[in-house]
This record gives structure tokens, C-alpha cells and sequence, in this order.
């Protein structure tokens, strides 16, 4: 997990979308225990009440839950509720910036398309 | 729990003024960062927390009591101080020894393991040790005297950087299990800056601010790209200080970014950033 201190996006965030690009690579699974305020603090060299805020966000969501005295797991579905979120977002900072980037650089939508299939094929 | 109430306190030097009229209030279990250039007055104000010196006025109390001449008030803290105020013949088990005698809480299994990670012969006399295991064997007496205030005059002098490294990750992990207000003063702001939940700039011996971290990098960003395009997004904006380097342009922004901003960046293709609280800091106490 890396976070990256120059990014306008604020640490807490971060740290709640590195913890769900665990949950979707598997790294961390359903039901499974995820690393403590005190683990992620001290690995990140980040302020506790930092590492807190990023956790408690996804509780909040209802990706993780808290199980009182032993600490945070990953919810049964948190893995669906990613990858619902995540799919809204991807139309908004992928294809649209993508159409923008393409009409600046001259690029017609049928060869972004081209390239699309391009890519599909490696 | 410990609060630090610091109400209208001056320090004069004879005819100079080092500490003007600071009100200050210190919250328990948070981890402040106190920033400043030299000579602007950290190290007085932290020695009139810890009463080794007096105010010319005002008064400073730990949980409502007067920190001058009360032993309970300053039982509550502990002072790591930049000087190396240790009698040099020493030991460094001595020193660990010592200290428990002042600090009742003092853990000394706590204590030996950091010096095994650190690798701090506890043999060593104070004098033989460097001043990187000078600080070394200061912050770690720090950490293991568990009092519920921990100051900091700069922890990591002369400290490599995987020593720096070690002692932030034992801070934290310090901090975590037994949370305490811990008082940080540090030029390397960069390498403090997510470890503290809030700063305090002190400038000409007066506070400049006094805010959490998150809140404060919130009130500024970057904003870099060909120089003429950023002089036009700059338009009608307040901003601190930046660089140039040839067409290449980055300057320190002061506003909460909006949507629209961030719309017109786009438009302008210059790229908007973090900014850094060391580059922040600066432009809060240039001039």
C-alpha cells in the first residue's frame, strides 16, 4: 500500500481507496481482518486519528465492519459495493477525460475506438 | 490527560522581547507540531512550559494548576531538550535508571527494547555516545517515561535517515497504545507533516496559527504548468511565493479549491496539486 504525500486528494481518502483496491485484488477478503488503525499508522508513518478517519469512512460505507475488541473486517459484499462505486466513477475520470485528452490531440473517436480494440488484443 | 493552558505570557530578555503576549491552549492526546525559523521563540516557549525559566508575565498551567515551582504540574511532563543536559560519565543504563526515579511510569522493558532496535549500547558512557545516539538515547527515555506530556526539541538531530524512519514508527506506535499530548518542534516539517494532527507557527515570538494539519494544507494548493498559463489562472487569486524555472512555473495558491478551479485548470492544462507544509510554512513566515 502506497500513499502519495504530494497528491492534492487528502491521506485519509487515500488510505480508504488503497484499503478497497485490496478488497478487489483479493488481498483482502470477505470476512476477512483488516490492519489496525495503530498497523496502518505506523507502516505509513501517518497520524492515528488520520489512519481512523480513512477506516471509519468505509465503515460508514458498510465495506468494512467492526467487531468491538478485536478490530475491522471486510463486509460480505464490500467487493460488490466497490466495484458499483467504482463503475460510476469510471465514466466520469476515464472515458470523458479520455474524449477530452483525444479531441486535443486531433485524435477522431473511430481510431480511440481502434486503439481501444488495439489494446483488447495484447 | 493532561491540558496546557498558556495564558498572556512574555518573555524578555533583558531589552529584547522573545515571546510576545502568546494565549495558547493545548489539547489533550493530539500530536502538535510547533513550527519556527530560528530565534522565533519555540525553545523559551517550551522552557516556560517546563518551568526552566520564568515568564516575564502571564501564567501557564498544566490541568489548571501553575506549572512555576509545582512538582505535581511537572511530574505530568516530560521535556526532551535539544542540549544534552546529562552528567557525560553517565551510563546509558544510568541515565534509563534515573529517569525512573522521576518518572514513577517509566517502562524500562520498553525502554531496553528501543535501545536493542536502535541499537544504543546501554554500556556507553553519554559522553562517547555521537549525537545522533545522543538524540537516540534522548528520545528513547522520552517515549518510555510515560507521562502524559511529551516534548520534543528537536528528536531527530543528527539522526540517518533510517534512524529518522525508526523513530517516527515508534512515535506512532507509542502514541497509539497510550495516547498522550506530545509537542514536536522539528525544521524537517516534511517528514513530520502526516505524523501531526495539528501545528502551531510561532514567528517573531508571536503565534502566527494554530490548526489541524488537514484543515490548514486545505486552505492552500499548487498550481504548476507553462508560466503564461498559470500567470492567467493566477488572475484575481492570492498566492504565496513559488518557483520558476525557465517556462516552467509552480506557485502556492491560498483558497479552498472549487469545482470550477479545477474546470478552468483543466482548461488551461496546468495541473493542480498538494501543497507542501514546508513550502506553506515558508510563505507563512517569509518576510
Amino acid at each position: 500500500m502506497r500513499l502519495d504525500f504530494s497528491s492534492e486528494k487528502p491521506i485519509y481518502l487515500q488510505l480508504a481507496e488503497a484499503i478497497e483496491d485490496d478488497i478487489l485484488k483479493g488481498i483482502y477478503e470477505e470476512e476477512s481482518q483488516v490492519a489496525s488503525t495503530t498497523e496502518l499508522a505506523v507502516t505509513l508513518r501517518i497520524n492515528p486519528a488520520t489512519a481512523g478517519k480513512g477506516l471509519n469512512l468505509l465503515v460508514d460505507e458498510k465495506i468494512l465492519y467492526k467487531k468491538r475488541g478485536v478490530g475491522m473486517f471486510v463486509s460480505v459484499g464490500a467487493r460488490e459495493m466497490i466495484l458499483k462505486k467504482r463503475r460510476e466513477g469510471f465514466y466520469q475520470s476515464f472515458v470523458v477525460k479520455l474524449l477530452e485528452e483525444a479531441r486535443k490531440l486531433n485524435i477522431p473517436v473511430e481510431e480511440v475506438i481502434a486503439m481501444i480494440e488495439r489494446g483488447r488484443g495484447k | 490527560m493532561s491540558t496546557i493552558a498558556i495564558k498572556g505570557i512574555c518573555k524578555d530578555y533583558g531589552t529584547t522581547r522573545a515571546l510576545d503576549n502568546i494565549d495558547l491552549e493545548i489539547e489533550p492526546d493530539k500530536i502538535y507540531g510547533l513550527l519556527g525559523r530560528n530565534g522565533a521563540g519555540k525553545t523559551t516557549l517550551l522552557n516556560l512550559i517546563t518551568n526552566r525559566i520564568f515568564p516575564t508575565a502571564g501564567e501557564i498551567a498544566i490541568d489548571g494548576e501553575s506549572v512555576v515551582e509545582n512538582d505535581r504540574a511537572l511530574s505530568k511532563v516530560f521535556y526532551m531538550t535539544e542540549a544534552n543536559l546529562y552528567p557525560p560519565g553517565l551510563r546509558v543504563r544510568e541515565v534509563l535508571g534515573w529517569s525512573k526515579e522521576f518518572y514513577p511510569g517509566f517502562d524500562m522493558p520498553y525502554a531496553l527494547w528501543l535501545c536493542e532496535q536502535f541499537g544504543l549500547k546501554t554500556g556507553k558512557r553519554v559522553k562517547e555516545l555521537s549525537t545522533g545516539y545522543g538524540s537516540i538515547m534522548k528520545a528513547i527515555v522520552a517515549l518510555a517515561s510515560n507521562a502524559p506530556i511529551v516534548v520534543f526539541d528537536e528528536p531527530v538531530l543528527g539522526l540517518d535517515a533510517n534512524h529518522r524512519q525508526m523513530f517516527y514508527r515508534a512515535l506512532i506506535a507509542n502514541y497509539s497504545q497510550h495516547p498522550k499530548t506530545i509537542i514536536i518542534s522539528s525544521h524537517l516539517i516534511e517528514e513530520i507533516a502526516e505524523v501531526l494532527e495539528e501545528v502551531i507557527i510561532i514567528k517573531d515570538g508571536s503565534i502566527v496559527l494554530k490548526q489541524s494539519v488537514e484543515e490548514l494544507l486545505g486552505q492552500a494548493y499548487t498550481v504548476s504548468g507553462e508560466a503564461a498559463q498559470v500567470d492567467s489562472y493566477l488572475a484575481g487569486r492570492k498566492f504565496a511565493g513559488g518557483e520558476e524555472l525557465g517556462k516552467f512555473k509552480a506557485v502556492t495558491v491560498l483558497g479552498v479549491l472549487t469545482e470550477g478551479d479545477r474546470a478552468l485548470a483543466q482548461k488551461l492544462d496546468v495541473e493542480l496539486s498538494r501543497v507542501e507544509l514546508q513550502k506553506l510554512f515558508i510563505s507563512l513566515t517569509n518576510s
